[in-house]
């Protein structure tokens, strides 16, 4: 399988490396300078942003969370972001299916479709939508600046995590398995659903946290598709992104908290995951 | 209910069996490629359609415009800076997650990949609030160093850095556990140095991961949009990038630039996902 450009499910640190070695000076020099390289890029940015949102006390920052407009978008980015997931975990498990159990011309070209979406630039993806979708659509639905718009957005650039994150993890099956549940007379559904079904959940589990968290951070493919019409498609990052032009950091920053909490929550899944199937595997 | 299930199959079902299944899975390819063809092969070709309509003039255009020129070197300047800082540092710190052992290792390991999930304009905030020239942490410090970070290319390569952290370290990790240590060690018992050792042994293992790596960072950092967006302040001629010029001619009416544009950046994009996907050697033979 060329799975390109998503190693999403593949685990940083499978297993316990053999033959790791304790540092010595030079390593431990570099594991230094790499340690205080992303906390400039990475910590301390990130921190900025938990600290500024808390400057003012959490009343302050949780009021600007829940205020209607914030609020709307909140709720507007979360719910669609679990919709999309939801297709993503079926699409993205059938797609997987279809490209290591099937054999047929042009699947090369389906595993390059399948990794334009994250590839190509935020901006050009809105656009690349707009283009069949939009008002000029040769097809006829034009999702410009309604809800529409941000599920299909959504669903552009979540693309490959589902995909990405089964498809090692189905190509490794062992298949004597699933016939010898068949030769006992076992449905195709009942072999599916009880025998491949369960090996795949944690990758299927961990493609979905992905995909969510993907969904939840979306900004560029939103700018021109949406319209950002207030409590009607504009998404939390949109909101955040008004807020810091109109140089209001500390609401910007409070918005932020909340989405990077969703980020750390997915990160802390997604390791547990791994770790589960590291033991499975 | 298993009981059901497990009543063994007579012969004579067996003809409608493969028929049913060969439906079934002609069904199941069908949706397939439905549904990619409808959610990206359809709309990107629209682009390409509407970037080439009346041949490569609007493209040619777009190259006699100097801001658009501009527009272009600097995402290229930008790009090439932020993909070399994160092969240095993606290279090192995979060596280090994988050859050794120190406290904090898993931590350290969950929090790399946090660039993935955190919002672009969230990246960009946050970048902002340390390094703004005005109000942030050590911003006003550099600056009176008479270092301009916010605002300025410094800032920008932050941020497409950050927000293509992960890619290189997601693939020299996994190649660098398959390859194991006895080469090294064995090399290393023969009196090679560290330096030595990685140049002869180790460079060449993770050479196909690290060139995968920086292709994938390419791509994702020419396209960066809202990190830079936030942190550039987007000045016609100074700081705007080639993302940022497809918006701006897209909101000015300009469609035809901003599909020129677009097709450009897609056309990279998509070049380098070729790319990726044509050296990549089929898994197993690695």
């Amino acid at each position: 399988m060329t799975s390109v450009a998503v190693p999403a499910g593949r685990s940083v640190l499978r297993r316990r490396p053999a033959g790791a070695g304790a540092l010595t000076s030079v390593s431990g020099a570099g594991l230094g300078v790499a340690v205080l390289w992303f906390s400039l890029l990475v910590l301390l940015p990130l921190s900025a942003v938990v600290l500024r949102a808390a400057e003012g006390g959490w009343g302050p920052a949780w009021q600007t969370i829940t205020n209607g407009q914030t609020l709307a978008a909140v709720r507007l980015t979360v719910g669609m972001a679990l919709v999309v997931t939801a297709v993503n975990v079926v699409m993205g498990t059938l797609i997987a299916w279809v490209l290591v159990r099937d054999r047929f011309v042009g699947q090369r070209l389906l595993e390059v479709l399948i990794d334009i979406p994250f590839a190509l630039p935020t901006i050009v993806a809105g656009l690349v939508l707009l283009s069949l979708y939009g008002s000029d659509s040769p097809i006829g639905p034009d999702v410009a600046n309604n809800r529409w718009s941000v599920f299909l957005a959504y669903l552009f650039v979540t693309l490959p995590f589902v995909v990405r994150t089964v498809q090692p993890v189905l190509a490794e099956l062992d298949r004597e398995v699933e016939e010898a549940a068949a030769s006992l007379g076992a449905s195709r559904l009942t072999v599916f659903r009880r025998i491949v079904l369960p090996s795949l959940t944690p990758a299927i589990a961990a493609g979905a946290a992905l995909s969510f968290a993907r969904g939840v951070s979306e900004y560029g493919s939103l700018v021109l598709l949406s319209g950002n019409l207030p409590y009607k498609t504009e998404v939390t990052s949109v909101r955040i992104l008004s807020s810091i032009e109109n140089d209001n950091l500390a609401g910007a920053a409070a918005v932020a908290t909340l989405l990077l909490l969703i980020s750390f929550t997915v990160i802390v899944i997604l390791d547990l995951l791994q770790r589960r199937m590291v033991r499975r595997g | 209910m298993a009981e059901a299930h497990l009543t063994p199959r007579r012969p004579a079902d067996a003809v409608w069996p493969r028929l049913r299944r060969t439906a079934f899975r002609w069904t199941l390819r069908a949706i397939v490629v439905g549904y990619l063809f409808l959610l990206v092969a359809w709309p990107l070709s629209l682009v390409a359609r509407e970037a080439l309509d009346g041949g490569v003039g609007r493209i040619q255009e777009l190259f006699d415009d100097p801001d658009v020129v501009h527009a272009l070197r600097l995402t290229v300047v930008v790009a090439l800076w932020a993909v070399a800082l994160n092969t240095v540092f993606g290279v090192g710190i995979s060596i280090l997650l994988v050859r050794y052992r120190f406290p904090g290792k898993r931590l350290l390991s969950a929090l790399l990949d946090l660039p993935l999930s955190v919002s672009p304009v969230v990246v960009g905030l946050a970048l902002v609030l340390v390094y703004g020239g005005r109000s942030g942490w050590i911003g006003p410090t550099l600056e009176d160093a008479g270092i301009k970070v916010i605002f300025a290319t410094p800032g920008m390569v932050l941020a497409t850095a950050f927000v293509a952290l992960p890619l290189v370290i997601r693939e020299v990790v996994p190649v660098l556990e398959e390859v194991g240590v006895e080469q090294e060690q064995a090399a290393q018992s023969l009196g090679a140095s560290a330096l030595q050792r990685f140049r002869r042994i180790t460079l060449p293992s993770i050479k196909w991961a690290v060139v995968y790596g920086v292709v994938l960072s390419l791509a994702r950092s020419l396209g960066e949009f809202g990190a830079v967006k936030v942190v550039s302040g987007n000045v016609l001629g100074e700081t705007r990038t080639a993302t940022l010029v497809v918006e701006e001619k897209y909101l000015n009416f300009d469609k035809g630039g901003a599909y020129a544009t677009a097709f450009l950046l897609a056309l990279i994009s998509v070049a380098c996902i070729v790319v990726v996907s044509l050296i990549r050697p089929k898994e197993g033979s690695r």
